[in-house]
């Protein structure tokens, strides 16, 4: 398990390599990317992410155990960055290995929805017209109830 | 204890962490201690349903007891991923 809190980029070929490659008994990677966009008639300049130091890292370090307890996992791999982005680039990326890919999906897919509310991260917009926190969504609380 | 704020709650108090001494039994003591102080606090803890609670770095309800608690943070509802 590997759990990175960051404010670098990160290279997504580089990491998915380095967790896909030396696994002979893992025949399924998935890997989820996140990214920075803008879809509103504001334009974004940029976007700045919050964190609570120590606690991100014991949340998402228990996220992941949470994931390989429930779901048949060989690895888990989180990188989340904080700071200030610009749209397009990517904000963060899990990575599962399985032996199968059907615990694969449903693990990097628990993982996302755990991430998006229960992981001390606070994102704000910032456009020509200032700077808004971003809220949370109903949609994001009930996609938990799934699990 | 220390008390944390993170987010919009942190703009509105207009501080990242306080030393606080208190003699809160529960967060909802210690959030009405807050509410008292300054109308700041009182803005910022106007609607707790819109506030989160961890306590040292847990999250917590907001009638979880303090005892032995040493940080506190306050913050709206987390937006990651």
């Amino acid at each position: 398990m590997r759990i990175s809190v960051q404010d670098a980029p990160f290279d997504l070929g580089q990491e998915s390599t380095t967790f896909a490659s030396g696994r002979r008994d893992m025949g399924a990677i998935v890997t989820f990317t996140g990214v920075v966009r803008d879809l509103s008639d504001d334009p974004m300049e940029a976007m700045e992410i919050e964190h609570y130091p120590g606690m991100t890292e014991k949340a998402l370090s228990e996220m992941a155990s949470q994931a390989q307890a429930r779901f048949s996992l060989g690895d888990v791999l989180i990188i989340h960055r904080y700071g200030r982005l610009v749209p397009g680039e990517m904000i963060m990326m899990v990575a599962t290995a399985a032996r199968h890919r059907k615990d694969a999906f449903e693990a990097a897919a628990f993982l996302m929805d755990y991430l998006k509310s229960r992981a001390p991260f606070w994102k704000r917009e910032i456009s020509a017209s200032g700077k808004a926190w971003v809220a949370s969504t109903e949609e994001d609380e009930a996609a938990l109830s799934r699990w | 204890m220390d008390v944390l704020y993170f987010a919009w709650v942190r703009e509105r108090i207009g501080l990242p962490r306080e030393q606080i001494e208190t003699s809160a039994v529960t967060v909802a003591d210690l959030v009405a201690e807050l509410r008292a102080r300054e109308e700041r606090y009182a803005a910022a803890f106007e609607d707790t349903s819109a506030l989160r609670v961890a306590l040292d770095q847990e999250l917590a309800d907001f009638d979880a007891p303090l005892a032995g608690v040493r940080e506190v943070a306050f913050f709206p509802p987390m937006t990651g991923g």
